[in-house]
């Protein structure tokens, strides 16, 4: 397993350079930073000079080149917009991102395989109806207009919960979140269900198509006849089989979670990452753009080869390694 | 949880009715085992009738700027309009009706929304099963490749796109296209590989089988019910993303808009108080996307080999 | 006994009460835009400069309506034709205490100048003068020619310590380091992409604010501001969407407080190429282009009906618009009105310049930009297409917009043919807008730089070029007045509407609406 590990690392890093490459020269077909950040009163003049202070005025290739030397030595390069390193301002805004990401992954699986095991188990029952038929709105309005209804029902008409931003954080443990304090928390109910209803509906149909099938399979047919408990069943046998997708699904979803929340954190007014993400792109802000992206890569190739490696822990059958056919 | 409702559940398929059975039959007879899932057909059924026939059935045609007027913006349902014909869900902020502009728009979402959906389940399922399949470095690329796509956000590709092309329901098309097929592609795979080393693969293999035969004909059938399930939420998902992509303003032309155009139009004026903006399309595309995956639900209980009731 | 204890205790609570009420006034504004940095030099980018203001001072200040009013400097004036001389306010310390003089000022003309990766400086203003320190309280600063509007650009950019600014880079002033301004606010905290919290300067030279802190609070999504404006979680949002206001107004807990800006939105069209690459014949072919003839510019101009863009497109809140700048506003003329609608003039016209059945035409415009821009585009694409002008409307996000609409075409010339953009006159009058869009582009001189259309008029670049070299004040007026009279008539450019700025605070707060689009705590006043 180590050397399944070390070589999908070192694919990685050819992930992470091609990815790279896709972003410089993709950014820079879609418009010129400067058109967005020069003043409108600027003269020609002034706009070649600044063109020139961001490293502009050189052709494609050799900027990208001189992004790949400073690469190397860790430096991402400077935002065009804040002046200040990309990796920073990237960083700066990972813990609150991570906070609403795994907030958000945790209701997805507590309330998500749940009841996707219930509906399974018993697809005919009312309750599991309801069940599905509520999942199908978690992912069929888009994100910002749940999002802006939230608002409006708990903060605006109901008054219960703060309308957007982020809470006071504490230190716990040595972490420093906004996980840790009640104030935090109310911030944080309304994004991170937002962000979670999607995951939750499809926690709720992975769990429960699976569990239909298990249900029928050999195995569970001889457990029951073996007189099994019926908890015994249920949670070690059948769970463990259907996992896969659920894990699959999950790992890569909070991947998405922590890349992608773009448009909750708008609407929320959340200070991370996603929120840097979608100014900079709106902006042109290419080291940004080329520095997220990036780790982003790292971030999915990590998790898919935890993913990968917790196959083969629930899954015997999955061999890693030399599987050739 | 009592053990005997669980039992119904494991007991096979009750016997047919007498005479022969059409594998045909028996899918109409399983599928409309459930009143619900026949109910959402139904209704699916006539909202694509209703998108085909829009040009027919809408007083006005909303894409036509010499019959759209900046003058009857915002009107309540069941003001008239200059033209003579009732508003009948009222008129947008452009002046269009928003009946008519619902209907319209249906046909849009529905297009890119099948269209795409299909075309990425197709890719990415043939990428995902030759992954699993073949392993080794094909296993690799492809998976490496899966892994550049989905760190690639979607808003970044239809810039992307709109700047090098314009926009269009096409480019759009391309854009959900590049953005889900690796969905599928890692779905697919993750089943895959679990199915290739059982039992009946071996046994394929022995018989000689050709590699296309048992990845088409054995694998993928059994990958069915999880590539179901993220096929039909990828493709509700798309017309929620496709909505988020006009909302960013990188989405279809606004003049022509689908129906996630119109919601995301209709957002801005939620808190106004002019509801109906943004409720009503809200409310068509939720029935259009409830009643796709009911339709779906059942499609995959009812096609899934190893669901034999 | 008892008596004198209940006056006690009521004097006490009073007590308590007032000074709860004196101590703990606090405001938390929500922005529509994030500044980008502290450092008030890093980047000439309006959230940033309106940022500036509550930490740092600048020479020149201007009020809500962009008047000229002392700043640091108490007085003004051009001693000779090429030197201008500002005394020093004296008695101004420094956020840390230590003494504002003429040191200070000479060092910021070269920062502000030279900022290391500056996107954007103050060059614009500040290239061709030199600060000179005659006295510890009084500065000349030079040019090579004539320059009537060295106050407006010395009201720019604000003036920094030589003592932090030496070695300070934007870092120091974002972690609150060199933050050391003269200003009504004391930098408190800066949590990047979240909030910026100030503290009153007690030692302010000047009317000091009513807030003791103030939290800057970025949220970009409208409806999200207007919502946490209802939820009350902030005092006072920025940038009211215009589609709310009627309702807001209804909302008994709060005001709206309203003014006009100084940004007018308008077509550019194209005057120079002969084939226009977005005009095209009725059957698609290509056509000698129309929009060079002065009558089908003026038969566009009156096909659009400009009551119903404010009306129904804008909710009433803009004003509709004959010129550069609103009425008020220096170098206007007063003659020009805003161009009534006649759809059947406008058809006459047409047939007049030989297009009676009309043409193709694609109209671009941003959808992020300006309030209701895409929609905007969409009623003129629907009037124009009444007249006969087949209209198709295009419109994309500004990071692809402006750049094509500058240089997307060949040899970077501009791409589109009929385009909707804004100009806000940074300088509050009318040299700017008629300097960047009217006159002829010419690269090596600065002129023109965001002329898309390519207006070129030897007659009105004349009249600016001497505008720009007048000292007098009523000949200055008159010359631009006369430039912009004779641009409209040509219809260089066809102005749509002036955007109207909306505030909306919580009651008993009210907001000097400032044409510079600002937001700012020292204007927010308990009524």
């Amino acid at each position: 397993m180590t050397a399944f590990a070390i070589r999908r690392l070192m694919q990685s890093a050819i992930v992470v350079l091609v990815m790279s490459v896709i972003v410089f020269f993709g950014v820079n077909i879609v418009g010129d930073p400067v058109d967005m950040l020069i003043n409108p009163e600027a003269d020609q003049e002034d706009i070649e000079i600044a063109i020139r202070a961001l490293g502009l005025d050189k052709p494609i290739g050799e900027q990208y080149l001189f992004f790949l030397k400073n690469a190397f030595s860790g430096n991402l390069g400077k935002s065009f917009i804040f002046g200040e390193p990309a990796l920073q301002l990237i960083l700066q805004r990972m813990p609150a991102t991570m906070e609403l990401a795994l907030a958000a992954l945790f209701m997805a699986i507590v309330l998500g395989i749940p009841l996707g095991l219930y509906a399974g188990l018993r697809p005919h029952s009312p309750f599991s109806r309801i069940t599905m038929a509520t999942s199908i709105l978690g992912f069929s309005l888009p994100t910002f207009w749940v999002g802006l209804m939230m608002i409006m029902v708990f903060a605006v008409m109901l008054g219960w919960l703060p309308s957007t931003g982020r809470g006071d954080e504490a230190t716990f443990l040595g972490v420093t979140s906004s996980l840790f304090t009640m104030n935090g928390l109310s911030h944080m109910v309304m994004p991170a269900l937002n962000l979670a209803l999607l995951k939750i509906s499809l926690v709720i149909r992975l769990t429960r198509a699976g569990t239909r099938e298990a249900v029928l399979q050999d195995y569970i047919k001889f457990a029951r006849a073996k007189g099994l408990r019926q908890s015994r069943i249920i949670f070690v046998h059948l769970l463990k089989n259907i996992l896969i997708p659920v894990i699959t699904v999950l790992g890569l979803e909070f991947g998405g979670l922590i890349a992608f929340s773009v448009v909750t954190e708008t609407i929320f007014a959340w200070p991370g990452m996603g929120k840097l993400l979608i100014d900079s792109i709106q902006q042109l802000d290419r080291p940004v753009i080329v520095a997220y992206l990036i780790i982003i890569v790292l971030i999915f190739v990590v998790l898919n080869l935890i993913v990968d490696i917790m196959y083969s822990v629930l899954d015997p059958r999955v061999r890693l390694g030399d599987r050739k056919a | 949880m009592s053990v005997t409702e669980d039992k119904a559940a494991l007991i096979v398929r009750k016997p047919a009715a007498a005479g022969v059975e059409t594998p045909f039959m028996r899918f109409r007879s399983d599928f409309t085992d459930s009143w619900v899932a026949t109910a959402a057909l139904a209704v699916l059924c006539l909202i694509i009738l209703i998108a085909v026939f829009a040009p027919l059935i809408a007083p006005q045609n909303p894409y036509d700027l010499g019959q759209v007027d900046i003058m009857e913006s915002r009107q309540p349902p069941g003001s008239r309009s200059f033209q003579g014909y009732i508003f009948l869900l009222g008129s947008d902020g452009a002046g269009r009706d928003l009946f008519s502009a619902i209907l319209y728009g249906l046909r849009i979402s529905l297009s890119v929304g099948a269209m795409s959906g299909v075309i990425a389940l197709a890719i990415g399922s043939t990428v995902g099963l030759a992954a699993a399949y073949l392993g080794g470095r094909t296993e690799a690329f492809i998976m490496r490749v899966v892994d550049i796509q989905l760190s690639f956000p979607a808003i970044l590709i239809a810039l992307m796109l709109l700047a090098v092309f314009g926009k269009g329901v096409d480019k759009i098309m391309i854009a959900l296209v590049t953005v889900q097929w690796a969905y599928y592609a890692r779905t697919v795979r993750s089943s895959a590989l679990v199915e290739r080393s059982k039992e009946y693969v071996e046994a394929a293999n022995c018989l000689g089988l050709s590699h296309k035969r048992i990845l088409f004909r054995h694998i993928l059938p059994n990958c069915l019910a999880p590539l179901i399930v993220v096929g039909t939420v990828q493709t509700a998902h798309a017309i929620a993303l496709e909505a988020t992509l006009s909302f960013l303003g990188v989405g279809l032309p606004q003049t022509e808009p689908s129906l996630g155009l119109l919601i995301s139009n209709g957002f801005e004026y939620m808190l106004s108080g002019r509801y109906w903006i943004s409720f009503f399309p809200g409310i068509a595309l939720l029935v259009t996307i409830v009643s796709i995956n009911l339709v779906g639900d059942q499609l995959r209980d009812v096609l899934n080999p190893r669901l034999q009731r | 006994m008892s008596r004198f204890r209940i006056v006690l205790a009521v004097a006490v609570a009073a007590m308590v009460a007032f000074s709860t009420g004196a101590f703990a006034k606090s405001i938390k504004i929500g922005l529509a835009s994030e500044p980008t940095s502290i450092d008030p030099h890093f980047h000439n980018l309006s959230p940033n400069n309106a940022l500036a203001r509550h930490i740092f001072d600048r020479l020149v200040h201007t009020d809500s309506n962009q008047k000229l009013v002392p700043g640091l400097a108490e007085s003004w004036k051009a001693v000779d034709d090429t030197t201008w001389e500002f005394k020093l306010r004296k008695g101004v310390k420094w956020h840390d205490g230590s003494p504002f003089t003429a040191d200070d000022v000479v060092f910021t003309f070269g920062r502000a100048v030279s900022v290391p990766n500056s996107p954007s400086g103050f060059g614009t203003y500040i290239k061709g003068k030199t600060a000179v320190k005659v006295d510890d309280f009084t500065v000349h600063i030079k040019t090579a020619k004539p320059y009537p509007l060295m106050p407006n650009d010395i009201s720019t950019f604000s003036i920094v310590s030589k003592k932090y600014g030496a070695t300070a880079k934007t870092e120091d002033y974002n972690s609150g380091k060199a933050a050391i301004g003269t200003g009504p606010f004391k930098f408190k905290e800066y949590v990047p992409g979240d909030r910026f919290v100030f503290v009153r300067n007690e030692d302010y030279w000047g009317k000091k604010p009513e807030w003791d802190t103030v939290t800057l609070k970025p949220i970009k999504s409208p409806p999200s501001r207007v919502a946490a404006m209802l939820a009350g979680d902030v005092d006072m949002i920025a940038q009211v969407p215009t589609i709310d206001i009627e309702r807001l107004k209804k909302e008994p807990k709060l005001s709206l407080s309203q003014g006009v800006s100084n940004r007018v939105i308008y077509l550019h069209l194209d005057h120079q190429r002969d084939n226009s690459p977005f005009v095209k014949a009725k059957d698609g072919g290509d056509i000698k282009n129309p929009l060079k003839d002065v009558r089908v510019r003026r038969a566009i101009s009156k096909a659009i009906n400009r009551d119903a863009i404010v009306d129904r497109v804008m909710e009433g809140i803009a004003i509709k618009a004959g010129q550069l700048l609103p009425e008020g506003f220096f170098g206007v003329s007063p003659n020009l009105k805003p161009v009534a609608y006649d759809p059947e003039g406008a058809k006459k016209l047409l047939a007049e310049a030989g297009v009676p059945d009309g043409f193709k035409l694609t109209i671009h415009g941003p959808n992020d930009r300006y309030i209701n821009d895409a929609k905007i585009v969409e009623a003129i694409a629907q009037m124009l297409t009444r007249i006969g002008i087949k209209t198709e409307v295009v419109t994309m996000p500004r990071s692809v917009y402006f750049k094509r609409a500058s240089r997307g075409g060949p040899d970077k010339t501009p791409e589109f043919s009929f385009i909707l953009v804004g100009w806000g006159a940074g300088s509050g009058e009318a040299s700017s807008p008629l300097k960047s869009l009217i006159h002829t582009y010419d690269k090596s001189r600065g002129f023109g730089a965001s002329n898309r259309g390519r207006y070129s008029n030897s007659q009105v670049d004349k009249l600016i070029e001497d505008a720009l070299a007048t000292v007098d004040d009523a000949k200055r007026q008159d010359l631009l007045a006369k430039a912009t009279e004779i641009a409209i008539g040509d219809v260089a450019i066809i102005p749509l509407h002036y955007q109207v700025n909306t505030w909306a605070t919580r009651k008993g707060l009210k907001y000097r609406a400032r044409t510079d689009e600002a937001t700012v705590a020292m204007d927010v006043v308990s009524e």
